[in-house]
């Protein structure tokens, strides 16, 4: 392998590690305040970048794509008010349970919708072909908007956490729930924010990455495992982390590429959470002290 | 306890019962799917005692049944003619392993038996189990399911992405799997009635085998794990040891039924392997209720029966995905076990906080 060979992979690795790190941080933001897993993380991906590009039949693209966000935020808040909010104290596996029914349905309800077909939404800026050329490296600009967006959220969710009362009072929320409603905090409605934020975020990334990877009904499923393998590798709960990670599986997976046959590249991802599960159970970043107090 | 074989002599009614109806009723092509889903029944029970009594998850076991099938399918359906009387192939050939038998355009295959095939499949099911398990189950909740997904995962990318399997079109060709006596696992027409029994029989020596299972110190023992798992522990029962016993099972189940509904299809493809079949062996466990068995068997043939007659059509994946949320929101304990007046007063009351438990 040449080095602009391996440097090709790497850029090819960041693009889709960008993503996967936007994912877990879904899943991080509901998992910080809920404890939930929500294993239909991956369809908001998918639903932002198919209604973009439905959207953006009738309107130019920053209105698609807000409006795909926008949508899909909704879904997030309809999801959690009238499957999650009214059960009390459910089991982790009514949940587990109950979030794979939504994204089965969320999917099969895609298909109707929108058929098999693969879509994409056009380059944000150039095309197909063109490229800049850093030291010998082709790279696509759509890469550097889904990096750039990508820092954005995580800064943006950085900013948003440490320095808005809201965001303060989601950290509440996730630290300890009932102490943060003694204190008069609305933790359901906090809690419905949570998804709401998650499948913008996701919906976004969905938008960013479309016309790289493509969309279909059934992305879903497969972005949420590496979502969730990378939520875990950095130590749930942990979006900086989260982006660290997401970056290693990513490259990983493309120099995979390299040496399996592309089918198995799914395959590389998960064994490598399987062993690291194995190994640190805590994840690459996170500390054991933490994750066995959350007790999941 | 007496009941348990009152239980499984009703049962034998019922399936005779259906069988006649079917005959009588000038629908015995009803027998064929019936026949499929009893195989899906094998993986269910399976996955009940692992679920239900042990209290896991488990949404990889399409991963074991994939591993069941395409093991038999393959070591069946490869020809070893190459390689005769070499190494490997010819051991085989001395303790016959090996059949000589005419393929579809009437060439001649040398493959191996059944027989051998099965016993392979079945255990090389249970050494992955067994391997995938002692990692995994130390995993709980969220952690435990998206490691089982993961593993279903990589057994159907490693199965649509390996040429000599199939790859997307899958395996077929897969002989008749003679037992003896005169019997064989077919799809034949002819060997309709015999298939539908031998299913049935296969399900029956199953429940048989895990209601003993269940009402004996090792159920008991898999009760505590699931109520309280810290506490079983200082009761001085070795939770891990029995959580992989369990899966072990559950996995070798599936496998079985992975190997039977081959050889009665004739082959199997990817779509066996995939995810979404995991999902609805669990959706059809949650459905009959977690810790019952024989409502787990019910519903699950139920369900399983009406989408192999296409009555869900290309819905068949969402109705699926709806029963499991409807399921979860209003009969977390399964649907023969519904608390109506419960649920009316959850509703009624104010909706609580959702706090998740351990």
């Amino acid at each position: 392998m040449t080095t602009e060979n391996a440097l090709q992979y790497l850029v090819a690795g960041l693009t889709y590690g960008t993503i996967y790190a936007v994912v877990g941080i879904g899943f991080n933001i509901i998992y910080n305040t809920t404890g939930i897993i929500n294993f239909a993380q991956g369809e908001f991906v998918m639903l932002g970048g198919m209604t973009a590009v439905s959207l953006h039949r009738v309107v130019p693209l920053p209105l698609a794509i807000l409006g795909a966000v926008a949508s899909t935020m909704l879904v997030g808040a309809l999801v959690e008010v009238a499957f999650i909010r009214w059960l009390r104290r459910p089991s982790v596996l009514r949940l587990i349970i109950i979030t794979i029914g939504l994204s089965i349905v969320l999917r099969e309800a895609a298909l109707l919708a929108w058929g098999e077909q693969v879509r994409s939404l056009p380059y944000f800026s150039g095309d197909e072909v063109s490229a800049l050329d850093l030291g010998g490296v082709r790279v696509s600009p759509q890469v550097l908007w889904s990096l750039g967006t990508c820092a954005l959220v995580v800064a943006a969710l950085a900013l948003f956490f440490r320095h808005t009362r809201t965001g303060r009072e989601m950290r509440a929320c996730a630290s300890n729930r009932e102490a943060a409603a003694l204190c008069g905090l609305s933790t359901r409605n906090l809690v419905t924010l949570s998804f709401v934020l998650s499948a913008g975020i996701g919906a976004l990334a969905g938008c960013v990455v479309s016309p790289i990877t493509y969309t279909r009904y059934d992305i879903g499923g497969s972005l949420a495992i590496k979502g969730f393998t990378v939520a875990i590798l950095g130590g749930l709960g942990n979006s900086a982390a989260a982006v660290a990670a997401g970056f290693l599986l990513g490259t990983l997976e493309a120099f995979s590429i390299a040496v399996l046959p592309a089918a198995f590249k799914d395959a590389v991802a998960i064994a490598l959470l399987l062993g690291l599960l194995f190994l640190r159970p805590s994840g690459l970043f996170g500390s054991r002290e933490l994750s066995r107090l959350k007790a999941y | 306890m007496r009941s348990r074989y009152a239980q499984l002599g009703l049962f034998a009614l019922v399936v005779v019962a259906v069988q006649l109806a079917t005959a009588l009723g000038g629908k015995p092509f009803y027998l064929t799917q019936l026949t499929m889903t009893a195989y899906a029944g094998l993986v269910v029970i399976g996955l009940c005692l692992f679920m239900g009594y042990a209290g896991q998850i488990s949404l990889g076991h399409a991963g074991f049944f994939a591993i069941g099938g395409y093991t038999s399918a393959f070591l069946t359906t490869f020809d070893l003619t190459a390689g005769r009387g070499a190494g490997l192939t010819a051991w085989a050939g001395r303790w016959h392993l090996l059949v000589q038998r005419p393929d579809l355009y009437g060439g001649e295959l040398l493959t191996v038996r059944p027989w051998p095939a099965a016993l392979a499949a079945v255990a090389l099911a249970v050494l992955v189990a067994a391997l995938v398990g002692v990692p995994v189950l130390r995993l709980k909740g969220h952690y435990l399911a998206m490691a089982t997904l993961g593993f279903g995962t990589i057994v159907s990318s490693v199965v649509v992405g390996t040429e000599r399997l199939g790859a997307a079109d899958g395996l077929s060709g897969v002989p008749a799997f003679e037992l003896g006596l005169g019997l064989a696992v077919t799809g034949g027409a002819a060997a309709r009635v015999q298939n539908y029994y031998l299913a049935w029989g296969l399900v029956a020596l199953g429940m048989w085998l895990l209601l003993n299972l269940v009402a004996s110190r090792v159920g008991r023992a898999l009760r505590a794990i699931h109520g309280a798992e810290d506490a079983a522990g200082a009761m001085g029962i070795d939770v891990a040891d029995f959580k992989l016993r369990t899966f072990v099972l559950s996995a070798a189940f599936a496998a079985l039924a992975g190997v039977l509904l081959t050889h009665y299809t004739g082959g199997i493809g990817p779509s066996e392997a995939a995810v979404m079949k995991s999902v609805r062996y669990v959706a059809i466990v949650a459905v009959g209720g977690m810790g019952s068995l024989w409502g787990t068997l019910l519903v699950g043939s139920a369900l399983q029966f009406l989408s192999l007659r296409g009555l869900f059509g290309s819905f068949d994946d969402a109705v699926f995905g709806v029963i499991l949320i409807a399921v979860m929101l209003f009969a977390p304990d399964g649907l023969l076990r519904v608390d109506l007046a419960g649920a009316a007063r959850a509703l009624l009351r104010r909706p609580g906080a959702p706090a998740a438990e351990g």
